[in-house]
């Protein structure tokens, strides 16, 4: 995450040195851009409070090791897609599931759809991209998952 | 005021209210959703100051022609490799990618290059990338990228020639 911080001054201490005036016009667009996103991403940490608070991760651990693979894979990727967390959460999660027995196939549907598919980030994609094309592109993205979770089971061996 | 603008705040102000009354009675349910809120909003904070700042700068200084030209509608497969580059350099998750999304297709990137673009930051991300191999193997890691960024490049291009085709326009002023 410190790149970002060094990046950001960086770029920042570039662009006043060429000129003050452009970066104080990009602070600007920087806030009004910030601002304008701000109700969507209030209603974002609400949803992602309430749900994280329904669906802990003792659930999802409970789940995702059931012994049909098939019935893993659909609740692995339903919980995927209806919550969030960020990587360093989620994959010692996953790291704790596999010691546990739980496959590489179901894993991969449940990481892949978390970071791809978004329910929660629903108000945020909408406020930039409309309802439909929020819609379209999470439907993708959640096929996109089950089928790398089908080809990740097929290269371990786990399918048959 | 809309409509559905009094809904949201009548909803804000419910939630703050059954937050804060939680704390009082010491209700755990309402408290702990009250931590999830807060733990979340820190970790975004963390983040999104820096990624609004290099999208300012990003709009002030980068030319339209200079994303036009690698990853607007004349631009090849070497616009999806560029994307693929950068969104291996971006940090947080979705919500992060969407606002650079927006700003790379206000400057003139095809909505295919914006599709790949979202996905790959979702799944290419060079620092969640190691991680997920400490934890998961690097065979499994490998696995997932060579099967999912080709999908990700497919999809986009089906998804941004099919809203094109229906002369989809994104909102403006975002």
């Amino acid at each position: 995450m410190y790149y970002l911080y060094i990046l950001t001054i960086l770029a920042l201490l570039i662009s006043v040195f060429k000129s003050p005036d452009k970066t104080s016009k990009a602070v600007k667009i920087a806030l009004k851009k910030f601002i304008n996103i701000l109700p969507a991403f209030l209603s974002m940490l609400i949803l992602v409070s309430i749900i994280l608070f329904l669906i802990p991760d003792e659930i999802i651990l409970k789940y995702l090791g059931d012994k049909n693979k098939f019935v893993g894979i659909t609740l692995a990727s339903f919980f995927g897609s209806i919550t969030l967390m960020p990587g360093f959460i989620a994959y010692p999660l996953c790291g704790i599931l596999l010691k546990k027995g739980v496959t590489y196939m179901v894993l991969s549907a449940f990481s892949t759809t978390l970071m791809m598919v978004g329910i929660l980030t629903y108000p945020i994609e909408k406020a930039y991209f409309g309802t439909r094309v929020t819609i379209l592109r999470n439907i993708f993205s959640f096929f996109i998952a089950i089928v790398v979770a089908l080809m990740t089971g097929i290269f371990f061996g786990e399918i048959w | 005021m809309p409509f559905s603008d009094k809904i949201k705040i009548s909803g804000l102000f419910a939630y703050i209210c059954f937050v804060a009354a939680s704390f009082i009675l010491n209700f755990n349910p309402g408290k702990l959703i009250g931590i999830n809120f807060y733990s979340f909003s820190i970790e975004m904070l963390k983040l999104l100051p820096c990624a609004f700042i290099l999208i300012g700068l990003f709009e002030v200084w980068v030319k339209r022609k200079t994303v036009e030209k690698h990853l607007g509608t004349e631009s090849g497969f070497r616009g999806y490799l560029w994307t693929i580059l950068l969104a291996g350099t971006t940090v947080g998750g979705l919500y992060v990618a969407f606002p650079i999304a927006y700003s790379l297709h206000s400057k003139g990137a095809k909505l295919s290059i914006i599709f790949t673009y979202i996905g790959a930051s979702a799944i290419c991300r060079v620092p969640m990338t190691i991680f997920e191999a400490s934890f998961m193997g690097i065979t499994f890691s490998i696995i997932r990228l060579l099967a999912s960024v080709p999908l990700v490049i497919a999809i986009s291009v089906v998804l941004g020639n099919y809203l094109t085709k229906r002369k989809y326009k994104v909102l403006p002023g975002k």
